[in-house]
């Protein structure tokens, strides 16, 4: 499974990216897509609105079940891929490009994980 | 196989009006501009497409059926005889009441019934089904805060184990769900709950046993606590076959709660219905109740179905009631819970509980060790069930179980049944190891082999496309 080490990871399994200009990427981890299948509809938020960190601000639907995803910051969205209310395959075939919001005005963020520590914990979850 | 518009050509068809005896007179009403696309087929045709149709689907009446969480027992015929009696199907909601006493008396004896089993003081048969049920409950429980001015009271407690449709009821009637989680052995964790709930609490939503088929055994505390802090206690229905004429919602703690009658209480489903899901409730909760065509409550919800909901399904429940009675209801629940005792105890060597304890009326049971050893999913067993004329166990459900399947036998198999699927899935855990690329190919003999799921959500063909340019 892949882990790319320049972003950082939640452990509600979202991946962190953080951008020149303070704002930050967020989207759903390679373990994450691969635990939930084949998703067929992803609800996003709108620009402008908050997100919390900790909370739910979007939900994705797999074949299997509805969840929720996290956010791993308190924010303003900036942008949100609207690319994937058409195509939520891409959150399958590209974890790591298909970002899900960009949110910018970061006052708060999780405790994140970086890569190794992320693939540890990935493998605690298996076999816990 | 041919649809329905593609069978039979214009000029045929199989209505045989007779000769019009009186007058006719032309309405002034506006009128239709195009035709109606209505099938053009003989009655010959007609047959046969149903026929073909029926070849394809699975029911009871075809095998074994043991979907977990949907009850598919057994239906029997005198139900049918029963509701097919022209005394309930000739009747009219509006006609005169001293015309349809019989009719009425159907609807009191079995509220009556289902309040006795259920422990509740009052009921409505208005509302369609399990949903709708939940949804009618919830309809109460805000009814009732807000009566009392308790409008602080915007959330609902629902464990992370429950049915969807329980925080989609919440939801829809416009309350903020939380969701506590399930402790180790599968029940509500008691020191989650007591942080969950709030002066701000509702309610809460639960099914005893759980979704898991377990009894909670501290539900006498789960249900304290809601009332302690000014809460109601829902229950749904949905695993009341475990425990009719045994234990009592009432007795437990709970105010409202719903019934399927369309699966404990034994009237077809699955179809897409009728059902109907009554709603029982404590006295407190009485003058709340939907209003029905015997009055209106004082503080009614309102409608929210038309006169008294499925009244023939209501008809075949009353049916099974009697049939069974008094003895016999608890003696269902009782071989319900056996049978999935001894399947469970028949295939835990093979395949690993997601629970190792006494089960209630159902099973769950987790693949995840086979599919790591093997590669064989639970998606890939069951669809080599089908095979062998054997509908799967609900899967991938509940959602804190991985690789889940949940076998719910029911209580209208015999042992001899039992036995030759238990004998089929020991058969299918062999093949796993031996061939596991065959199962992942599984099922080869049916009419659709494996329909594209991931297709069928993203890009859903919900009706026929006609041929010809479309207005």
């Amino acid at each position: 499974m892949n882990h790319p080490t320049e972003l950082k990871y939640s452990k509600s399994h979202e991946w962190v990216k953080f951008q020149e200009d303070g704002s930050a990427l967020i989207g759903l981890t390679d373990y994450a897509q691969d635990a939930l299948g084949d998703l067929v509809f992803v609800n996003l938020p709108e620009a402008g609105d908050e997100v919390t960190a900790g909370e739910a601000f979007a939900d994705v639907e797999s074949v299997k079940a509805v969840s929720d995803v996290f956010s791993p910051v308190s924010g303003t969205v900036a942008e949100v891929n609207e690319e994937l209310l058409d195509a939520p395959e891409r959150l399958n075939e590209d974890p790591y490009g298909a970002w899900l919001v960009r949110v910018e005005n970061i006052t708060e963020q999780e405790e994140l994980l970086d890569a190794d520590a992320y693939i540890r914990f990935c493998e605690e979850e298996e076999n816990g | 196989m041919k649809l329905i518009f593609e069978r039979g050509c214009e000029g045929q068809g199989c209505t045989l009006l007779p000769e019009c005896d009186v007058p006719a007179v032309e309405l002034d009403v506006p009128l239709r501009k195009t035709p109606l696309r209505l099938p053009h087929v003989s009655e010959n045709e007609l047959s046969r497409h149903y026929t073909e149709m029926a070849g394809q689907v699975h029911g009871v009446n075809n095998g074994f059926y043991p979907l977990g969480s949907c009850t598919m027992k057994y239906n029997p015929k005198i139900n049918e005889k029963a509701a097919a009696l022209p005394g309930f199907t000739g009747i009219h909601p509006l006609q005169p009441k001293h015309t349809a006493e019989g009719c009425l008396e159907v609807l009191e004896r079995t509220e009556q019934m289902l309040c006795e089993i259920t422990g509740m003081d009052a009921m409505t048969m208005q509302p369609a089904a399990g949903a709708h049920g939940e949804f009618t409950g919830l309809l109460l429980i805000k009814a009732y805060h807000d009566s009392r001015g308790d409008s602080r009271r915007r959330k609902i407690i629902v464990p992370d184990s429950a049915h969807g449709t329980n925080p989609a009821s919440a939801a829809m009637v416009g309350y903020e769900v939380v969701s506590v989680p399930s402790g180790a052995d599968g029940c509500v964790d008691l020191e989650k709950l007591r942080e969950a709930v709030s002066d701000e609490t509702a309610g809460l939503m639960l099914t005893n046993p759980n979704t898991v088929g377990l009894f909670d055994k501290n539900i006498l505390e789960i249900t304290s606590i809601i009332h302690d802090m000014g809460g109601l206690n829902y229950y749904d229905g949905a695993n009341l076959n475990a425990v009719m004429g045994i234990a009592r919602p009432g007795d437990m703690g709970f105010d409202v709660v719903h019934l399927n009658l369309h699966k404990t209480f034994s009237t077809p489903h699955g179809g897409g219905g009728p059902g109907s899901g009554p709603v029982g409730c404590k006295e407190f909760l009485r003058p709340f109740l939907p209003e029905s065509p015997f009055g209106r409550p004082e503080h009614s919800i309102g409608r929210v179905k038309a006169f008294h909901g499925n009244f023939l399904v209501v008809v075949r429940a009353l049916a099974y009631l009697l049939t069974l009675g008094r003895e016999g209801i608890p003696e269902a629940s009782r071989n319900a819970v056996l049978n999935a005792n001894y399947m469970m105890e028949k295939l835990k060597d093979l395949y690993p509980m997601a629970y190792d304890e006494t089960c209630m009326h159902e099973f769950v049971m987790t693949l995840e060790p086979l599919k790591r050893e093997t590669g064989v999913s639970a998606m890939d067993v069951a669809k080599a069930l089908l095979d062998y004329g054997i509908h799967p166990p609900t899967m991938y459900f509940p959602l804190i179980v991985h690789e889940a399947l949940m076998v719910e036998p029911t209580e209208t198999e015999s042992r001899e049944t039992l036995d030759e699927v238990i004998a089929v899935f020991r058969e299918i855990y062999q093949k796993a190891h031996d061939d596991p690329q065959a199962l992942h190919e599984a099922p080869v003999g049916t009419y659709v082999r494996r329909p594209d799921e991931v297709q069928a959500a993203r890009k859903p063909v919900l009706r026929y496309a006609f041929t010809e340019t479309e207005k």
